[in-house]
């Protein structure tokens, strides 16, 4: 799965989400809804101008460095997630489910974190009642 | 006495008639406020309201990005 692929799958799950664009940490667009390569350069660029100016304000307490934002407009709002390696912004119109949006996001930013192979530890799939009984039997067994 | 009923039953509903509508038009009017909400690593958020000059101009950008999404 491509990271183009990830962001259709974003759209598809989040009907809130109007557009959105990931890209990586040196400012490159990965994929964008637009169709276009300007419009999602622009989308792009307006967005990290976004983080930029939200790093530099003023924080009320704490030092970990900003992980994402919501900005709600008269016109919409903006969202931003981002970790390392990554930032996806999206758009969704006025009044969205704010916690729904940044969970898709996260997910979003996992998902194309597990596509290029960040080599970060993936979550492991829970066991099942059957294989857990079998892990130990296989453990006395040896 | 079945008039002093009815009358305070009328009062006692137009009363709870308008404290909803209280509760909704200010809802609506709170919910529609522009803001900027940050959120950190170590769980620490940050919030801007509207005419602060920091929020001011993160709103800016904000118009840009769904301006840039709405062109596309």
């Amino acid at each position: 799965m491509d990271a183009a692929q990830v962001l259709k799958d974003l759209t598809e799950i989040s009907s809130q989400i109007e557009a959105a664009v990931l890209v990586a940490a040196d400012g490159s667009v990965l994929a964008a809804t637009l169709q276009d390569d300007t419009s999602a350069g622009r989308l792009a660029t307006a967005a990290q101008a976004l983080v930029g100016a939200a790093e530099g304000a003023p924080r009320e307490s704490g030092e970990g460095p900003l992980v994402q934002l919501e900005v709600a407009t008269m016109e919409g709002n903006v969202f931003v997630v981002r970790d390392g390696e990554r930032v996806v912004a999206a758009v969704t119109s006025a009044d969205p489910t704010a916690g729904l949006v940044f969970y898709d996001l996260k997910s979003c930013l996992r998902a194309a974190a597990a596509e290029q192979g960040d080599g970060k530890p993936r979550p492991r799939a829970r066991r099942t009642r059957k294989a857990a009984a079998e892990g130990v039997s296989g453990e006395i067994s040896s | 006495m079945v008039r002093f009923l009815r009358r305070l039953l009328g009062l006692i509903t137009l009363a709870a008639v308008a404290a909803g509508a209280a509760v909704v038009l200010r809802r609506r009017v709170g919910g529609s406020r522009e803001r900027v909400d940050l959120y950190f690593e170590d769980g620490a958020m940050t919030s801007f309201e509207e005419g602060s000059p920091d929020a001011d101009r993160m709103l800016g950008f904000a118009r840009e990005v769904i301006a840039a999404a709405r062109a596309g």
